[in-house]
């Protein structure tokens, strides 16, 4: 186990004046054990940032820490960490026994250990029937869990997950969400999980990063990020639907923004007069989707209140200690 | 064929089996007249169709060599056959090795000038060996491989044909298992033993079939390269059989031709088991 620290970490592609830098200085400390989310929409250079640690790519400038070594120079099986894959990368001749064992073997540890480690790590999870099949004879889920079974029998300081849910069906990413986080409880091991869906992030997450464009947007808990969005991108990507963000509200300062959660506008018999494009009907929620002036917003109704029709005017009524406010120049928050 | 009807499915089996007849005619020909004697063959025109009753002695003549009841004295297939067989074996185990890491490195390898290297292996396509027979053989001869197994086979192990296959089959496979092969602390040689070596098995398999064949049926390059009777490839020694005498013992030359058949035959039919495993247990 180890902390992990990022000091002014920069990715660029090619050389000279052609290159291209995809991340700029990320700056981060993680504690030893922590479960991480790094979060953000594709292309934001989450998954390079993941890569970089794992030494599948090279570290253009700065440097990257694993407990108190600096790993810029280290080849991917020197760093001890292991990473599951998002299309598992399971190798298709090799048994599950083998698939996990392999690292192992390679690191010429001694045959009676690599058993009894493989088998402990199968009865976490559930893999003990499956040892000698082929991973093409197993279920999307069950490849899976080779993945991390492939990554818990190298007792490494670190686990790194790169969108390993993204190949699953709902209901198995629900499940499979849950065990790991009940493996991350078991075993207590510092971990890194890149996804770009943001209810992932929330519900595993015990600190997330929030990316975009290749800068850290936001370092913070699940309930500080959600909460008090550090810019505009935050804000609109965590949280669904995503927050209301009005250039034009009544009363607002010109040059700011006005940011509101869906959930905290109240039907009223006063307040912002919207007028109601659309409504939709999703079981446990009611949204509103609706213009205030030239801004389009969303309100989610609460219960036991009447749904409009498209074409009414509603008055609503903003919790006024929810309210958000950013600068429009820079999407930074300003404080409050 | 999705469509269900009578006439055309008459249609196709007449066509296949005008294919199979036209196919397999010559090779019925060849065996039955390996049964006969010399003289049934050349008094009876067209010959008989009938297995004739002289098949053990004339596959004895062909094998073993000796004299025939017309006096001719025949050389052994025996040992023609062991040259022909260690020929085909190291010219399919080489090119399929030797493609095999060029394909490794031309795939995996960042290094200078990789894709020059990539199209000088592939332009080699466009010269068969025919082309290139004259210099060849100057660079053999000079360097003294004339009548040896390294003159017979090394010339025709370099393939781009098999380094292209191999090439393309390594860009199908994903880059994931690289990158979990570099997390388990797999090196290069490594991962191409444990990972790339079983997953092209099929490929290995295809590839040896058709180069076992191809070195068995060597004709143009062996007549060049050797003139000591003890390296002659058996394909040489059937048409030595032809031209050598002035009367042509039918019978031993068609028994001959059976026997240089056999052997390819054999190696179609064993690894045939393996393309159909192939195609079953699609692996990637």
């Amino acid at each position: 186990m180890a902390s992990i620290s990022f000091k002014q970490v920069v990715k660029r592609y090619g050389a000279g004046k052609s290159s291209v830098q995809v991340i700029h200085g990320i700056n981060a400390d993680i504690r030893d054990g922590e479960f991480i989310v790094i979060v953000g929409p594709s292309g934001c250079g989450k998954s390079t940032l993941l890569r970089m640690v794992a030494g599948l790519e090279d570290i253009s400038d700065g440097e990257i820490r694993i407990g108190d070594r600096v790993v810029n120079q280290l080849e991917p099986a020197e760093r001890d960490i292991a990473m599951v894959f998002q299309n598992y990368a399971l190798y298709p001749h090799m048994s599950v026994f083998d698939n996990m064992a392999y690292g192992l073997k390679i690191a010429k540890v001694p045959k009676e250990e690599i058993r009894a480690r493989v088998e402990k790590a199968a009865g976490i999870l559930e893999l003990m029937p499956y040892l000698d099949r082929k991973p093409r004879q197993l279920s999307g889920g069950q490849r899976q869990r080779v993945a991390m079974g492939r990554a818990i029998v190298r007792q490494p300081k670190a686990f790194l997950f790169d969108e390993p849910l993204s190949n699953l069906d709902a209901k198995l990413r629900a499940q499979t969400r849950l065990e790991i986080q009940k493996l991350h409880r078991e075993l207590g091991i510092t971990s890194l999980f890149v996804t770009h869906d943001q209810v992932e992030a929330m519900t595993l997450a015990e600190r997330m990063i929030v990316m975009h464009g290749g800068v850290m947007e936001q370092f913070g808990t699940p309930e500080e990020v959600y909460s008090k969005p550090a810019t505009t991108f935050v804000a609109s990507f965590i949280g669904s639907p995503p927050m209301n963000l009005l250039h034009h509200a009544p009363g607002l300062e010109q040059g700011n923004i006005l940011g509101i959660r869906p959930e905290h506008l109240d039907l009223a018999e006063d307040g912002w007069s919207l007028l109601v494009e659309a409504v939709e009907m999703l079981g446990a929620e009611r949204l509103i989707y609706a213009k205030l002036g030239p801004d389009s917003l969303i309100v989610r109704l609460h219960e036991g209140e009447q749904a409009p029709r498209p074409g009414d005017t509603i008055k609503v009524k903003p919790r006024t200690d929810r309210l958000h406010y950013f600068d429009a120049k820079t999407g930074g928050r300003i404080s409050s | 064929m999705i469509e269900r009807r009578p006439a055309l499915t008459v249609l196709s089996h007449l066509v296949l089996i005008l294919g199979v007849i036209i196919v397999a005619f010559p090779v019925y020909l060849t065996v039955m007249a390996s049964t006969q004697t010399a003289q049934e063959i050349a008094q009876h025109v067209p010959m008989s169709l009938l297995p004739g009753g002289n098949m053990l002695e004339t596959y004895r003549v062909a094998l073993f060599g000796g004299k025939t009841s017309a006096g001719t004295t025949i050389g052994a297939a025996g040992p023609m056959m062991l040259v022909s067989l260690v020929s085909a074996l190291v010219i399919a185990i080489g090119k399929i090795a030797i493609s095999l890491l060029s394909a490794f490195a031309v795939v995996y390898f960042r290094f200078p000038l990789r894709s020059l290297v990539f199209w000088m292996i592939f332009v080699t396509l466009m010269l068969p060996v025919e082309v290139r027979i004259g210099p060849t053989y100057e660079v053999v001869s000079s360097l003294g491989m004339l009548n040896t197994y390294a003159g017979l086979t090394v010339p025709l192990i370099a393939s781009a044909t098999a380094t292209f296959l191999f090439r393309q089959f390594f860009l199908t496979i994903p880059d994931e298992l690289v990158e979990a092969a570099r997390m388990d602390g797999a090196g290069p040689m490594r991962f191409f033993w444990d990972v790339l070596l079983p997953l092209s098995r099929t490929s290995i398999a295809a590839l040896f079939v058709i180069q076992f064949i191809y070195g068995w049926n060597q004709y143009l390059w062996p007549l060049l390269v050797t003139t000591d009777e003890s390296m002659y490839p058996i394909v040489m020694g059937i048409k030595r059989l032809v031209a050598g005498e002035a009367y042509t013992e039918w019978n031993v030359v068609m028994a001959t031709a059976v026997l240089a058949m056999l052997p390819p035959a054999l190696v179609v039919v064993l690894m045939q088991k393996w393309f159909v495993k192939g195609l079953v247990d699609t692996e990637k």
